[in-house]
């Protein structure tokens, strides 16, 4: 049950991973909520080139060159020229938590006009239960003025774990390139004052622009597959890592947060690159949709590296007909978990499963 | 996106269970005086109903009841259950039901809420049960798809049944309510979302409305708790029906939206009180939930009516024999397919 006390820090056990290609001026805005954390920051593009990092911050900063050199072979499995890569920071961090948020994400204002500290509200959606198991009308009620509604079975209401807290976005909405072709004023003003347990069972579209996870459990799954340079798509990476990820939380009994927090997005790619890079995604993924809604996990399937490997098969089996390019993508998403377990090798959660909830 | 819907397509009905709805019509008379009301009188109120002047309205005592569908049978109407012999009467497409005990709620910017308007935007633009738009109703004004939503999946469905929520005195067991006793529901949430296929949820009967043409039958008074009383602490018999429905349009491949639109409830009763007097509800549910998730009608129910009798089917089969209250469900929802065919008929055909 939500209580009034003040939602901890958690300074030492999160980690703030940022892709970035420009600068990382964006972080003043954010200086009076981020200062406390450490972040990790992944280059992505031309290596030779300085970012600069604001005054004051501590953080770690890997570019290609790092990436080649602490994966070595495995690096192929690492984006290039796209912020996929940004994946290479959830492998290399020590902490129980990730936030991870795109460099042209701002903070927002609520209704009342106060900034709204983004990485507290994902702490606390985190740190709270989810209840994928039965749709609560009053949404999360865990939160203070809420709780179950009649009806819910007090069996239910001890929910399981949280796994991943994805936030929205207001003024540029995470739009796909034909609807910001359609629309390109349209700007999301909307402040929608819940957070929600996407049920067991249902897929959804996961944005990597204001998203955090609980490292520890569900890391090894955060993939953000084979996009950009010497990809035949790009900007479904994240989508990639929310399928595969909502698959195996739901088959380990783990909870997905979709809502609060709000960050303020600033700016609005160019929707005929976007067309380019996600052309073949938007007819790929009538195909990709129905494999993850039909991906069946055996029982034995404890871990999340063991549900992983199982899914890359799949992939394989199922999806390299539609293109080779999902063969290559399987094979990157055994290297991905090899890569992960080298360089976390006692990570190793397990979990019960199905209806036992795990930690 | 959404079709112009005519006044005449729609019925309002209201379950009397108080006998003075002086203020309830008053307060929505701006937003209910364009409609034709049904107003149904609980047959086991004995005051006489007092209802304001210049309403379009039916009333149904329990002489009416009973010439209807004798009186026998007029007891499956009692309380809360009241409403559901508006909606079997109505020749109406849509329906809107409202508890005799809300109001009007005011939005976040302090405006009055048109909850019939709403209801009616919720029906009449599709339901997106298949996948999850992040950014809600993807329909409403300033919002769309978002990025990796599939193209063949954004035509969307139709909606049968738009679940509304309530501000004020939430739809809380009694339990709950009695543990926190001053909590007061007063976060409006600005959304409308399609509940996805397979999920199951509490579909509390206190501001719904429904496509009565499509999923009618669905909504339905079987299950009754041996004490059910005059508070909805003190019943079960919509969240009961609430499962029949939405495992119904799973099946028939329809949608369930919630959310908005809010109304304001009253306070009204005492939870400790309906704690003291009747758990069995609670206590019903472990068995009802897990139930309803294992339910999977065969390919031959392509009717409302047939999904109907097919849940009844398998009620009587694995629960009939747990408890007694589930084998009288499943009469009563055998009963009602039969009752709908006989006295519910189709609605009056376009332009009549």
């Amino acid at each position: 049950m939500a209580t009034v006390s003040p939602t901890p820090l958690l300074k030492d056990e999160l980690d703030i991973v940022i892709p970035t290609i420009r600068n990382l001026d964006f972080l003043e805005m954010w200086r009076p909520f981020f200062q406390p954390y450490h972040l990790i920051i992944v280059q992505d593009g031309d290596p030779t080139k300085t970012i600069k990092v604001p005054e004051g911050f501590d953080y770690e900063l890997y570019n290609r060159n790092d990436i080649n050199r602490i994966l070595g072979p495995k690096a192929s499995c690492i984006s290039f020229k796209d912020s996929a890569c940004r994946c290479f920071g959830y492998m290399v961090s020590k902490k129980k938590y990730i936030y991870t948020i795109d460099d042209d994400c701002f903070v927002a204002k609520d209704p009342s006009g106060k900034d709204i500290n983004a990485l507290e509200q994902h702490i606390q959606n985190l740190l709270s239960p989810s209840t994928p198991f039965f749709f609560n009308t009053l949404y999360d009620p865990y939160r203070s003025g809420a709780d179950f509604v009649r009806g819910y079975p007090f069996s239910l209401r001890e929910g399981v774990t949280t796994a991943v807290s994805h936030g929205l976005w207001l003024n540029i909405p995470d739009y796909d390139a034909p609807t910001q072709l359609v629309k390109p004023l349209e700007r999301n003003t909307r402040y929608v004052d819940a957070i929600m347990t996407i049920p067991k069972g249902t897929l959804f579209p996961m944005c990597g622009m204001n998203l955090a996870f609980n490292r520890e459990l569900i890391g090894p799954a955060m993939y953000f597959g084979l996009m950009g340079d010497g990809q035949p798509i790009g900007r479904y990476d994240d989508m990639w890592a929310g399928w595969c990820t909502k698959v195996i939380c739901d088959h380990l009994g783990w909870g997905v947060k979709t809502g609060l927090p709000y960050i303020w997005h600033s700016k609005a790619s160019n929707p005929f690159v976007n067309l380019k890079k996600e052309y073949k995604g938007i007819y790929w993924q009538e195909e990709l949709i129905p494999f993850f809604q039909s991906v069946a996990l055996p029982k034995d399937c404890t871990t999340v590296q063991k549900c992983y490997i199982e899914i890359s098969k799949q992939v394989k089996a199922k999806l390299g007909k539609v293109d080779d390019y999902f063969n290559k993508l399987a094979d990157a998403m055994v290297t991905w978990i090899e890569a992960w377990d080298e360089l976390n090798p006692s990570g190793d959660i397990s979990a019960k499963i199905p209806n036992g909830a795990s930690k | 996106m959404s079709l112009s819907i005519k006044d005449h397509e729609i019925d309002i009905v209201i379950g009397a269970l108080r006998s003075d709805l002086t203020s309830f019509m008053s307060e929505w008379r701006p937003i209910f005086s364009r409609f034709h009301l049904i107003i149904v009188k609980d047959p086991d109120l004995k005051e006489e109903l007092k209802i304001p002047e210049g309403f379009n309205l039916d009333v149904y005592k329990k002489p009416d009841i009973d010439c209807v569908v004798g009186t026998s049978t007029s007891t499956i109407f009692s309380g809360y259950s009241c409403r559901y012999f508006g909606y079997l009467v109505s020749r109406k497409k849509y329906i809107i039901s409202v508890d005799d005990d809300c109001y009007p709620a005011k939005d976040n910017k302090g405006i009055l809420v048109d909850a019939v308007a709403q209801h009616i935007t919720n029906l009449t633009t599709p339901a997106t049960p298949f996948f999850f738009n992040t950014l809600y109703d993807p329909f409403t004004e300033g919002a769309d798809f978002v990025r990796g939503y599939p193209f063949s999946l954004r035509s969307g469905v139709q909606c049968a049944l738009s679940c509304g929520l309530w501000l004020n005195l939430a739809d809380y067991d009694a339990p709950t309510q009695a543990l926190k006793p001053e909590e007061r529901n007063s976060r409006y949430v600005d959304a409308v979302l399609t509940v996805p296929a397979r999920s199951l949820m509490p579909i509390s009967g206190i501001n719904i409305a429904f496509n009565r043409e499509v999923i009618g039958p669905a909504l339905l008074p079987s299950l009754r708790l041996g004490g059910e009383g005059k508070f909805r602490w003190e019943t079960m018999e919509d969240i009961w029906s609430g499962m029949c429905v939405k495992v119904a349009c799973d099946h028939l491949g329809l949608g369930v939206k919630t959310g908005m639109p809010y109304v304001w409830r009253n306070d009204r009763g005492d939870a400790i009180a309906s704690l003291r007097k009747e758990w069995e509800g609670v206590k019903l549910m472990e068995e009802v939930v897990p139930f309803f998730q294992s339910v999977r009608l065969p390919r031959e129910a392509t009717t409302t009516e047939d999904c109907v009798a097919e849940v009844a089917n398998v009620v009587k089969e694995q629960l009939g024999s747990k408890d007694p209250i589930f084998a009288r469900a499943a009469k009563a929802m055998v009963d009602w397919v039969m009752l709908w065919k006989s006295v519910g008929s189709s609605t009056s055909s376009p332009g009549a």
